[in-house]
């Protein structure tokens, strides 16, 4: 049963260097496979330093899940594994030797046993996370229902409509394999406006699910509590189009290939655009001769989730976005209480915001201290979940389980918080209370 | 002026000399400077306010009330002597009377207040937090001119240590901070908080005939024990018509005896467009505030017992500090309800029981104070049942989903 849900409550952050829907090559010597992309997954290594891998051969496996392999993106050799505090296994570094022989694999759809070994095996599992918790998922659960993504929200980020344009087929495949997975129903959310690509809109063996509305719209997270809200006990799925589509072209053609269009963005772009690489590849590759680099950062991922690599760091995962924008590491005279039109605010306090639809160029500035919660109402205005963000995060603070249980904990991710820590006025680290306190209720509660 | 900051800076650095006044220091630049701190975790872009920009809007909504407040203070003063008895008279005399003897009250609140806050921040090795900002601007507006200097003080004192800083400080409170202080006032000095005498600032002159320095809640508690039609009631009520000191416009204007910020609706609706504009103060509280408070004037107008039930609602509305209670008080996002159907009830209640108290105990004519302070105490309550009411539907939920399977 298909809903149709409009999102009131969120934010669309307008932002300079809007990646323009044109396409160029790169191309990386030096990649890595980063345990860190991946939630909930304690790495144990396969192979060691110098050993020769082909793209989709397994690097490491999950301690906790040892089905579940990852697996190299490119074909070389594994020149270095980063570790940090306590010997955490960081960063794979794999030189590719640019041949791109890929591991051979017979993929099997005949039935679910048949489906979760292929995934699992061959390195793609890892694009399905679950909810609760947002981590992977676990290959022995049985998911109530699935929940796939068809649009991205968030400021900047890669547009799927022209990302994956072309590539229907693999898409669909990638349904059908997904549809065998669940006994319930595998849910496409798609945008009224976003979404314009028939390969979302004419997706088979799905229930269609269409939202309209601003960010965080495009997170699955909101869309299943709209759609069809997580109780305690129950297990979903989630992943994006990106997943899905990566996932079907595995089926069809037999090849770990995580190739993708990334949104090369942020106002620190000379060209904003898209480039076509690879999960993996070193941000310099996707940035070449098209970025300023003096006072910048550079993201894997959106300005609201995304991780700070810098140019010699490595493109995430699950990533399609690379942003880069001004570090705002400069004091401003009484930034406090000039007019502020270049500043962007969500509530009315500066004056900009006479001025709608103005794109800005927003640094990464905190633009104020840390404080106690004051304001209130303030994160309800851009969180359309049926939950009390302030008081959730009191709970998760006060670490209650009985309580944080009783008001959504299983519901929610750090990137669905991710907008309320944008509007704070108290500048708390939100996503990082969410992210420590599901990690620690994934332990207490298993 | 950036160069002389970082110049400083090592000597209230950890190890430096000065490590202790540390706080001070941080505050004093954070107030010249938005410090160059960068988002390390999360979010790497982040919204322009932070809490010295709200508390400096509500400063500035506050302005209003306080230059009417200022000029009322000399209006009243000169009234009282007989001089410059028109409106549009003497506005510089008013003005520099008002100023005089206003500003003494602004700077003895912010001094002691910011000085008690610097204290705690040393102590707990914090900056100073924001909240007194404001909080030092209210308590000038809502207590009556003639309270002497160490009064202020005292309570200032009172307000900022038990009232905030025993729960954590800014953000920790339980009840809003002004109030307590106005509490504290009202309960520990009496006589210099009720009467004809402490409104207005008559510099020892005498009085004119027919001058009444009362304020209308005062003058109206009087005739809550006499009978209707008593000649003492009769006269009190003829100063609520459309011709008395108290008519509805007068009220709705503030040319009427008061505290300093509380007496002119007008002004004080200057400041809350400003807070609603911005969207700083919840309009759910300020419109659900009006309405309790209206409904209860209806309701007293339909029991009609006495002279005091009888005033029309509207009016009701317009005297004592219910108008700037409901505008910068009740508004209060730290101690008032959190939740969006828990500030309906939240505001509806605090208007209510303001004109309750205010009509049935004439001992406390600022049923205002009353209203919110225990509200404010309510709150957490009000707000626990509205998230009860969420986690039921969460259970009823799960409930549902575990049967049919």
């Amino acid at each position: 049963m298909s809903k149709h849900i409009n999102i009131k409550r969120g934010l669309d952050i307008k932002l300079d260097g809007v990646a323009e829907k044109v396409t160029s090559d790169s191309s990386s010597s030096v990649f890595a496979l980063k345990p860190t992309d991946f939630q909930g997954v304690s790495p144990k290594l396969i192979l060691k330093e110098g050993a020769k891998v082909e793209a989709g051969t397994a690097v490491f496996f999950d301690k906790n899940k040892p089905a579940v392999q990852f697996c190299s993106p490119v074909s070389g050799e594994i020149i270095e594994i980063k570790r940090g505090a306590k010997r955490k296994m960081l960063e794979i570094i794999i030189s590719s030797d640019n041949a791109s022989t890929y591991k051979k694999f017979s993929p099997n759809s005949s039935s679910r046993e048949e489906v979760i070994t292929s995934l699992t095996e061959s390195g793609m599992w890892p694009f399905l996370k679950q909810r609760p918790f947002d981590i992977m998922a676990n290959p022995s659960d049985m998911p109530r229902s699935i929940f796939v993504t068809g649009f991205n929200t968030e400021p900047l980020a890669a547009d799927f409509d022209y990302a994956l344009y072309g590539q229907d087929t693999d898409f669909q495949k990638g349904l059908d394999v997904l549809a065998m997975l669940t006994d319930g129903d595998v849910h496409l959310n798609i945008h009224t406006e976003r979404t314009a690509s028939n390969m979302f809109k004419g997706a088979k063996n799905v229930v269609t699910n269409t939202f309209s509305g601003p960010h965080p719209s495009g997170n699955v997270g909101i869309q299943l509590n709209k759609v069809q809200p997580i109780n305690k006990g129950e297990v979903v799925w989630t992943l994006n189009a990106l997943g899905v589509t990566t996932i079907g072209k595995f089926f069809n053609s037999g090849k770990f290939d995580v190739s993708r269009l990334v949104a090369v963005a942020g106002s620190k772009i000379t060209r904003p655009k898209y480039v076509k690489s690879i999960a993996g590849a070193k941000i310099s590759s996707i940035t070449a001769g098209n970025i300023d680099n003096s006072n910048t950062r550079i993201i894997s991922g959106s300005v609201l989730t995304g991780t700070n690599v810098g140019n010699d760091g490595f493109l995430g995962f699950h990533d399609s976005t690379v942003v880069a924008i001004k570090e705002g590491n400069e004091t401003e005279m009484f930034g406090w209480m000039t007019p502020g039109t270049h500043k962007f605010s969500n509530s009315r306090t500066f004056l900009s915001f006479v001025m709608p639809g103005k794109s800005y160029d927003l640094n990464t500035n905190l633009h104020g201290e840390n404080r106690s919660f004051v304001m209130s109402l303030e994160y309800e205005k851009v969180f359309p979940m049926d939950i009390y963000p302030v008081q959730l995060i009191k709970e998760c603070l006060a670490y209650d389980l009985e309580k944080m249980e009783a008001m959504g904990i299983y519901e929610i991710a750090p990137e669905d918080f991710a907008l309320c820590e944008f509007v704070c006025t108290s500048k708390t680290e939100v996503q990082d209370i969410i992210r420590t306190t599901l990690d620690k209720a994934l332990i207490d509660l298993a | 002026m950036s160069d002389f900051m970082s110049k400083y800076r090592p000597l209230f650095e950890k190890g430096g000399k000065h490590e202790k006044l540390a706080p001070l220091f941080e505050s004093f630049d954070t107030f010249l400077f938005v410090p160059a701190h960068t988002t390390l975790k999360g979010s790497h872009i982040r919204d322009g306010i932070d809490l010295k920009r709200t508390m400096i809007t509500v400063v500035f909504a506050l302005i209003p009330a306080l230059i009417f407040g200022i000029w009322n203070t000399g209006h009243l003063h000169f009234a009282a002597l007989g001089e410059f008895t028109a409106l549009g008279d003497g506005m510089l005399e008013k003005m520099l009377f008002g100023l005089e003897k206003v500003l003494p009250i602004v700077i003895v609140s912010y001094g002691v207040g910011l000085g008690v806050e610097f204290m705690f921040g040393m102590k707990n090795g914090h900056a100073l937090q924001e909240g007194f900002l404001v909080s030092g601007m209210l308590i000038p507006l809502i207590v009556p001119v003639g309270t002497p200097l160490w009064m202020i003080a005292i309570a200032t004192i009172f307000a900022v240590v038990i009232g905030k800083e025993v729960f954590g400080g800014t953000g920790m409170n339980i009840v809003n901070v002004a109030l307590t202080a106005r509490a504290f006032l009202f309960f520990a000095y009496p006589t210099q908080m009720s009467g004809d005498k402490v409104w207005i600032d008559t510099d020892g002159g005498a009085v004119v005939d027919g001058f009444s320095g009362a304020t209308a809640l005062g003058n109206l508690a009087s005739t809550v024990a006499l009978d209707k039609s008593d000649p003492i009631t009769e006269a009190t009520m003829q100063m609520f018509s459309n011709e008395g000191t108290y008519s509805l416009y007068n009220s709705f204007m503030g040319f009427i005896p008061g505290s300093v910020g509380e007496t002119s609706a007008f002004a004080i609706l200057l400041g809350a467009v400003l807070l609603l504009i911005t969207g700083i103060a919840s309009w759910r509280i300020m419109l659900s505030s009006i309405v309790g408070g209206y409904v209860m004037g209806m309701l007293f107008n339909l029991w009609g017992a006495n002279a005091f039930m009888d005033l029309p609602a509207i009016h009701q509305l317009m005297l004592g500090g219910f108008m700037f209670g409901v505008v910068f008080m009740a508004t209060d996002p730290v101690t008032g309800a959190q939740t969006s159907k828990g500030q309906w009830v939240y505001g509806f209640l605090i208007g209510f029981i303001a004109i309750l108290v205010r009509v049935f105990n004439p001992a406390y004519p600022e049923g205002m104070m009353m209203a919110i302070l225990f509200m404010n105490v309510m709150a957490p309550l009000v707000d626990h049942y509205v998230i009860e009411a969420n986690i039921s539907k969460r259970l009823k939920r799960t409930k549902l989903t575990t049967s049919q399977s």
